[in-house]
Formats: C-alpha cells, sequence, structure tokens
C-alpha cells in the first residue's frame, strides 16, 4: 500500500463513518440532555454541536480536527476522545495480541498436522476443535469458562484486568498491565494481570486457532498434492524436510494474511469478550458509544481500528516482501 | 459438569491455567465495600447536572445537602442535614435555614451559607437538565440574588408562590441540592463555567465520601472522609466497578470478589436462592408499570368500560410468573415510599365482572391497538392482557417498536393503548400527580407532550384542581391527605391501569449490614456500611 492510498482508504473510512453517524436514527442531542429537557436546553445544545450546519461543513470541520489528533469530546464520559482511546486501546491490544499468539503457536502446527495425517485421528480432532470454534457462541463459551474456571475450580482470576485491590497500583507507562507491571518489578501484580487475561486471551485464542488451523491444514493439502513435494521425496528428502523446508516454506505467505486478518479481528471484534469479562477495552467502548448516540466517540474509536487494520496490511505486506522474492 | 470439567481440565489451556494459580479469593478487605453495578449511564458528576441513577448514587455520597433522607429510616422523610434547622415565614413563601456549625469540606474549608446559596444560584445559571427542579419555584438568573442568599450563618429561599414545605424541602433532597464547596470549585473555574467542566470528574463536598477517580465504563473510587460530621464511615474505600452482565455480577459475588451485585435478573435471583455467604436484600424502586387507555377514542370515556379494564388485567398472574420478585403489584400513581403513599390495590382479574359491566356500557367487541417497546418484560405483559381482554371480546393488536418510535406515538396522542413505565423526578408526590392527575389544558394545541393525562387525552377529571392545592397546602399531615384523595379518585375515574412498582433485587455477602439502594425517593449510600 502506498502513502497515497493509505490516506484515500482513511479517508473514505472517515467519510463513511461520519454518514452513517449523521443519518442513524439516534439523536445525539437528546443523548446529552436527556428526555426531559426543555426546549431551551435542546436548542442551546443542538448549536454547540454545530448541527445547524449543512453536512459537508460538519465533516470539514471534524475533518481538520482530526488532522489535529482532535477527536472531540465524548458525551459518555466527558473527556476528549484520543485519551478515552489512549486508555482503552491497550487493553485490547494486550487481550488481542495473547490471543493471536495462543491462535498461531497451536493453530499452525494443529494444521499443518491434520494435513500431513489427512483422515487420521488428529485431522478428526482438529475438525472437531475448529467446528465447535465457528459455532459456539463466544459468550456462551466465555461464561462457561469464567464459571468453570473461575466460579468452581477457582483456577483463574475473575472478570476485570485486575483484582480490584491492585487497581491503580501500576502507573500506566503502555497502558498494557502486564508489561507496565513487569516494567514495574512488581511481580505480584503482574501474576494478578495473567491471571485475569489467561481466560479471555485463551478464549479469544480458540477462535483464532479454529480459523488458523483450517485455513493452514487446506494450504497445506494443497501444497503436498503439489508435484515439488513428489519429486522431492523421489529425490530422498526427509518426510520431516519435506513438510517443514518445502510444503510450510511456500505456504508462509499466505499464512500471513491469514494471522493479519485473525488478528485485526480480533482487534475490533472482540465485543462480547470484552464485555463477559468486564474487559474494558476497544470493542465495549465503541459499543457503548454506538448505543449512547456517542458520535465524537464512535468516530475515533473507529478511525483507530480501521488504521490499524490498514497498518496490519502494510506490515504483512513488508512481510511478503522478507519471505517472498517474487514481491520484491 | 464434572464430565465436561474433565475434558477441558486435560487440555492444554488447563496446563497454563495451572502455571499461574495461586490462592487468590480471599475475601474483598474488611474496610473496603466492592459493588458490581452497571454505570456506564454515568456522563458527568457535576451534581447541577447528573440526572441519571449511577452517578446520583456517587453524589448521594460525596456531598450534603441542607436536609436529606436518613439512608436506615426512610419514613421519617427528610431529616436536617448541613442545615440543622429552618423556619418558614408567615407568608409561607421564604424558609430560613441555619446551617449546621463545625462542618468541614473535604478540602478543610468550612461549610457556609455562602456555600450553599452559591451552590443553588449555580445550578440555575448553569441551567442544565434538572435545573427545572429549582427554576419550578420561580427562581430565574435575574432574581437568584434576592430569592437564594446567605445572612451571616443563615440562608434565607424565597419562592414565587407559598408552596408546600414539604414540596420545596423534598426537592432540595435531590441530586440538583448537592451543597459544593465554593472557594475548591471557583479555584478551577474556566471561562466562567463555575466550575463545570472540573467538577464533571472531580467531588467538591462535605459528606462521608469524596471521589477518588471515576474511569468511565469501568468504576468510580471513592475515598472516606474522615472528618464527616456523622462520624467516619467504617467502609474506608468504596470501588463501584461496572459489571454488565447478571451472571458475572452473580459469579463474582459467589467467589465474594464483590460485596454487592446490583443488576442481577430473576434467574441469577433465583440461583443464588441457598447459596453459601450470599442473601438477597428487596428495596422498592420508583418505577411504575402502567397501561393507559387514550380518551379520544368513544367507547374509552365510557367510566363503565374504564372499571372493566381495570377488572381484566391478570395483576397477580404476572407478579407470581415472569416478574416474579422484581416487580410487586401497585394500582396507585405514587410508588411505595413516596410521601402521601397509598396501599389500596382493589383491582383483580375478574372476567365476569368486566363482562357485567361491559355489556352494561352497550360494548360489545372492540378492536384496539396497544403500543409496546420491544423489551421482554413489557411484550410479556402486552401478551397477557391480550390474552385476558380477547377473553370479554376487546381485540388487543400489539405494536412493538423500539423505545424513541412508541413514545414518539404516545407524546403525539396516536396510540390507542400504551404500555410503559414511569419513574419519577424528583422525591416528591408531586413529580407524579403534576404527570398523572393534571392536565390544565386537554386541547392538541396545548402540545403538553410532559404530561401522561395530556397524551391520553384526558381532562383530569377535576383533579388539575386538587393537585394545584395539594403542592401548595403547608400542613404536612393535611397534605398526605390530599393526596390520598387524589388517587382515590384517580383509580376509580382515570383511564390509567397502573399495574406494578418495580423492586430491587441486590445479593449481598451475608456479612454486609447497612447497605441501601434509597427505595424510591433517594440513591444508594454507602456511609452506614459495615462488614
Amino acid at each position: 500500500m502506498t502513502l497515497g492510498s493509505i490516506a484515500i482508504t482513511m479517508l473514505g473510512l472517515l467519510f463513511v463513518t461520519f454518514l452513517i453517524g449523521r443519518v442513524m436514527p439516534i439523536d445525539p442531542v437528546l443523548a446529552i440532555v436527556g428526555e426531559r429537557a426543555s426546549p431551551e436546553v435542546y436548542a442551546r445544545v443542538h448549536q454547540e454541536l454545530g448541527l445547524d450546519r449543512p453536512l459537508m461543513v460538519q465533516f470539514w470541520f471534524y475533518l481538520q480536527d482530526v488532522l489535529r489528533g482532535d477527536f472531540g469530546t465524548s458525551l459518555l464520559t466527558a473527556r476528549p476522545v484520543s485519551e478515552d482511546i489512549a486508555r482503552v486501546f491497550p487493553a485490547t491490544l494486550e487481550l488481542a495480541t495473547l490471543g493471536t499468539l495462543i491462535g498461531v503457536l497451536l493453530g499452525v502446527p494443529l494444521g499443518v498436522l491434520a494435513a500431513v495425517r489427512r483422515g487420521s485421528w488428529i485431522d478428526q480432532v482438529a475438525r472437531v476443535v475448529a467446528l465447535v470454534g465457528y459455532s459456539m457462541p463466544i459468550f456462551w463459551l466465555g461464561l462457561m469458562g469464567l464459571l468453570i474456571f473461575y466460579g468452581i475450580l477457582g483456577w483463574v482470576g475473575g472478570p476485570g484486568r485486575l483484582s480490584i485491590f491492585y487497581d491503580g497500583m501500576i502507573e500506566p507507562v503502555t497502558g498494557m498491565i502486564l508489561i507496565d507491571s513487569a516494567l514495574a518489578g512488581d511481580w505480584t501484580v503482574f501474576r494478578d494481570a495473567v491471571n485475569h487475561i489467561v481466560l479471555p486471551a485463551s478464549l479469544l485464542g480458540y477462535y483464532s486457532l479454529a480459523y488458523i488451523s483450517r485455513m493452514t491444514r487446506s494450504f497445506m493439502l494443497e501444497q503436498m498434492s503439489a508435484e515439488y513435494v513428489t519429486t522431492a521425496r523421489v529425490k530422498g528428502l526427509s518426510e520431516r524436510a519435506v513438510i517443514w523446508n518445502h510444503a510450510f516454506r511456500n505456504i508462509r505467505v499466505q499464512l500471513i494474511t491469514v494471522i493479519a486478518l485473525s488478528y485485526a479481528g480480533l482487534l475490533e471484534g472482540s465485543v462480547l469478550t470484552e464485555i463477559i469479562f468486564a474487559w474494558p477495552g476497544i470493542g465495549s467502548y465503541i459499543t457503548n458509544a454506538l448505543l449512547s448516540a456517542d458520535m465524537s466517540a464512535v468516530l475515533g474509536g473507529t478511525v483507530v481500528v480501521g488504521l490499524a487494520f490498514v497498518l496490519l496490511n502494510v506490515f504483512s505486506d513488508l512481510l511478503y516482501k522478507v519471505f517472498d522474492p517474487r514481491a520484491k | 459438569m464434572n464430565a465436561f470439567a474433565r475434558l477441558l481440565s486435560g487440555a492444554a489451556l488447563t496446563a497454563t491455567l495451572a502455571a499461574t494459580a495461586p490462592a487468590l479469593w480471599a475475601e474483598t478487605p474488611a474496610n473496603m465495600l466492592v459493588v458490581a453495578n452497571r454505570i456506564d449511564d454515568i456522563t458527568t458528576l457535576d451534581p447541577a447536572e447528573n440526572f441519571e441513577f449511577a452517578g446520583g448514587d456517587v453524589l448521594r455520597n460525596v456531598y450534603g445537602r441542607l436536609v436529606n433522607f436518613d439512608p436506615l429510616d426512610y419514613e421519617a422523610g427528610y431529616q436536617p442535614d448541613l442545615a440543622e434547622s429552618w423556619e418558614v415565614s408567615e407568608d409561607g413563601r421564604s424558609i430560613t435555614f441555619t446551617m449546621r456549625e463545625g462542618v468541614t469540606f473535604t478540602s478543610g474549608n468550612p461549610v457556609t451559607a455562602e456555600d450553599a446559596a452559591f451552590s443553588l444560584r449555580r445550578a440555575v445559571l448553569l441551567n442544565l437538565t434538572p435545573s427545572f427542579l429549582l427554576t419550578q419555584f420561580g427562581f430565574t438568573p435575574d432574581n437568584i440574588d434576592e430569592t437564594i442568599r446567605a445572612e451571616g450563618n443563615t440562608l434565607i429561599v424565597t419562592t414565587d408562590k407559598a408552596y408546600a414545605t414539604s414540596f420545596v424541602l423534598n426537592c432540595l433532597t435531590a441530586t440538583i441540592g448537592s451543597i459544593l464547596d465554593k472557594k475548591t470549585v471557583l479555584e478551577h473555574e474556566v471561562d466562567g463555567d463555575m466550575g463545570h467542566d472540573w467538577l464533571k470528574t472531580h467531588s467538591a463536598g462535605s459528606a462521608a465520601y469524596s471521589l477518588v477517580a471515576w474511569k468511565p465504563n469501568e468504576s468510580v473510587t471513592l475515598q472516606a472522609n474522615p472528618d464527616f460530621y456523622q462520624g467516619a464511615p467504617a467502609m474506608k474505600r468504596v470501588i463501584v466497578r461496572h459489571i454488565a452482565e447478571s451472571a458475572t455480577q452473580r459469579l463474582l459475588l459467589e467467589r465474594g470478589d464483590i460485596d454487592v451485585a446490583r443488576n442481577l435478573n430473576p434467574q441469577d435471583v433465583q440461583g443464588l436462592d441457598g447459596a453459601e455467604g450470599v442473601r438477597i436484600q428487596e428495596e422498592l424502586k420508583g418505577y411504575l408499570m402502567y397501561a393507559s387507555f387514550n380518551q379520544k377514542i368513544p367507547e374509552l370515556q365510557d367510566p363503565k368500560v374504564l372499571e372493566a379494564l381495570k377488572y381484566l388485567v391478570d395483576y397477580e398472574g404476572m407478579a407470581n410468573s415472569f416478574l416474579k420478585g422484581q416487580w410487586t403489584i401497585q394500582q396507585n400513581f405514587l410508588p411505595q415510599t413516596y410521601l402521601g403513599a397509598v396501599k389500596e390495590n382493589p383491582f383483580f382479574f375478574d372476567l365476569e365482572h368486566a363482562k357485567t359491566l361491559l355489556s352494561e356500557a352497550g360494548v360489545d367487541g372492540l378492536e384496539l391497538t396497544i403500543g409496546v417497546r420491544d423489551v421482554q418484560e413489557r411484550m410479556e405483559i402486552a401478551q397477557s392482557m391480550q390474552n385476558t381482554f380477547a377473553q370479554a371480546g376487546i381485540d388487543l393488536n400489539i405494536e412493538v417498536g423500539t423505545g424513541k418510535q412508541i413514545l414518539a406515538k404516545y407524546r403525539a396522542r396516536d396510540l390507542d393503548v400504551y404500555l410503559g413505565t414511569w419513574g419519577p423526578d424528583y422525591p416528591d408526590p408531586q413529580t407524579n400527580a403534576s404527570t398523572f392527575a393534571y392536565n390544565p389544558d386537554n386541547s392538541a394545541e396545548a402540545q403538553n407532550g410532559g404530561i401522561l393525562a395530556w397524551r391520553n387525552s384526558w381532562d383530569a377529571d377535576g383533579l388539575t384542581e386538587m393537585t394545584e392545592a395539594a403542592v401548595t397546602e403547608r400542613d404536612t399531615a393535611k397534605r398526605i391527605e390530599m393526596y390520598h384523595e387524589i388517587q382515590a379518585r384517580f383509580r376509580e375515574t382515570s383511564p390509567f391501569v397502573i399495574m406494578f412498582q418495580a423492586i430491587e433485587q441486590d445479593g449481598l455477602r451475608e456479612n454486609v449490614e447497612g447497605f441501601t439502594t434509597g427505595q424510591a425517593i433517594a440513591d444508594a449510600s454507602y456511609w452506614k456500611v459495615t462488614k
């Protein structure tokens, strides 16, 4: 992606989100003043929000603000949206990164094994794992996970990022508690944070695993039936070398796209997980904002998630170039 | 369950979990109260602006008021708080409050009559949503220097009419009556905003707690005020954590990670029955569930038909089945715990009586449309009504829509029948009387969409005058009597079928004592809580 196409993508995203915000049947003024406000209060806020101006003028002003890094003030929190996002995004980033790591570390080997031992018990297991991952509602699995591992067995921490007693004990540096507590050398808080993240991250990791293992399996099957694999075998190469040095090497580029997509999906799509685990991340932030007609927050959140998508795309493009000489 | 647990515990995931599982779960610290609640409605913590529940809970614990309710005795009504005593002038228009001596704000500044005058004036001048609670007494930006003034240790409040003292004082117990530390607030003033921006996220009060932090959609942390004039609270810290899911709240409560769960649904309340270390506490809240019948429809104007409709609702059946525990039968417009509330609930499902009344009225078959918001319990109520009405030959078509859609039609007088809730705005009977039993102009041009009687094209049958008289009656005992009369007549003649009053069912750890959510008239209070 060139800089130009990134800019156009972002501009389009901004415009569409802005437009949806304006045509939605939610009245942002009512959201601020409440149902019982007097007509004068209503009119004053309507004007303060600039809603009496033409749509394109409103968009133009909005665009100028965004370029200055100003997403406006959230109705819900009464604070600058950029400040809110700086607070909630690291929480999601931490969770989604760990989820993706679990998904990749377990999903890729599982997919490869399922392809290599096609039809064997391991393939069947991989199929069931993926099927459950696709078909089971995430909120149900989340609640069951909480019930079993937190409620009954008491192995993991409950909802939230930390036990309430540790809340506010670590100065935010990156906003990611695992990193911040490690930097501060506070291993009690670190351990508590691990205990809280392990269940939601495993849940997201499981969904990521289901997707990644299926994709890995099908990519690998395609390669395994290719002629060059047969040739390699005929040449007397070990099966291990055939699988990892030849076939797997050729699916790396495709896998990068799959992983990047899955990662981006977790960054914006883990709303239900965040709600069940009371995880104060960007998914629940945008959802709450949307339900309350807090359009500055919705727009700000969407732009940040959009930017994350674009950056992941750019990053995977760069990785292509590393792994695939043809892309250079 | 065990088999499933065993299966999962065999997985690799479990190994990771086991490696990081020390004994984490003790009870919450003895001097800390941890509450799980939905707090995503908090948008501001400025008392001149807040008009939502979770914010009201915070502010009740942070700001003292001139008069206030005792959390352990709501029946006693308003009590002296920062005002030690008050006197009403002979013409009934002025109340002189004598301030309590020796009380300080958490900043250390003394609480004075000037602070009280500043706080009330500020609310009028800022003119934000709840300001009508004060401006209904005739305070305007032009006259507040005379109508709300401090003289030495007294605050003199002069209203435009001689209102019932109980009406004025009840309104002053609302959040907008919070007394702010003028000096601290003005230190944070920006562009003449009277500290509005700063107060959205900070506190400057004199009550049991001060605000440490509000993390939107996450938590509110309060710190005890050791110098609180009623005595330092036992809970040194209160943390209210935003947990949206009922099932999650239940789990946290069962594990002892929270002390109070405030949003349990009936299933989880039932599930907690018999759980170790947990009890359910019930409190009546101010919400009423009612149906109302538009008087534009000729058949519905007949008193016999209206009476029949009141006998066609299966109150008990609903309260004992799908509404179990969270709504109780209440057939009057004042919720229980309000000044002037009555307990008469004369109506019950009586098909034969209703049929007789309908045939006396000459109504044989009637088709009506009921507007209902797409919320589970309301749809179930509408279906129950549809069923019982049909038995008497009345076809009730259910029109489902979003809250906004249905409300817009209702406010435009376009619904035959409306089913919904009503919550009082302030802790005085006038709040509901002035909307259910008051309609000074029933014409379409009046556009009084804020008044429920108007929305149903009902001229209030002479209750308008009675309501006006009650709000200016200075003898509280007499005033209560007047609301009894208004409600008796309202039950008989109004086109409103008031059915239920909400009950909040909170899950509490067994050792939590003295926690209350404020019943129908106030907000939650933490300063009497012990563990």
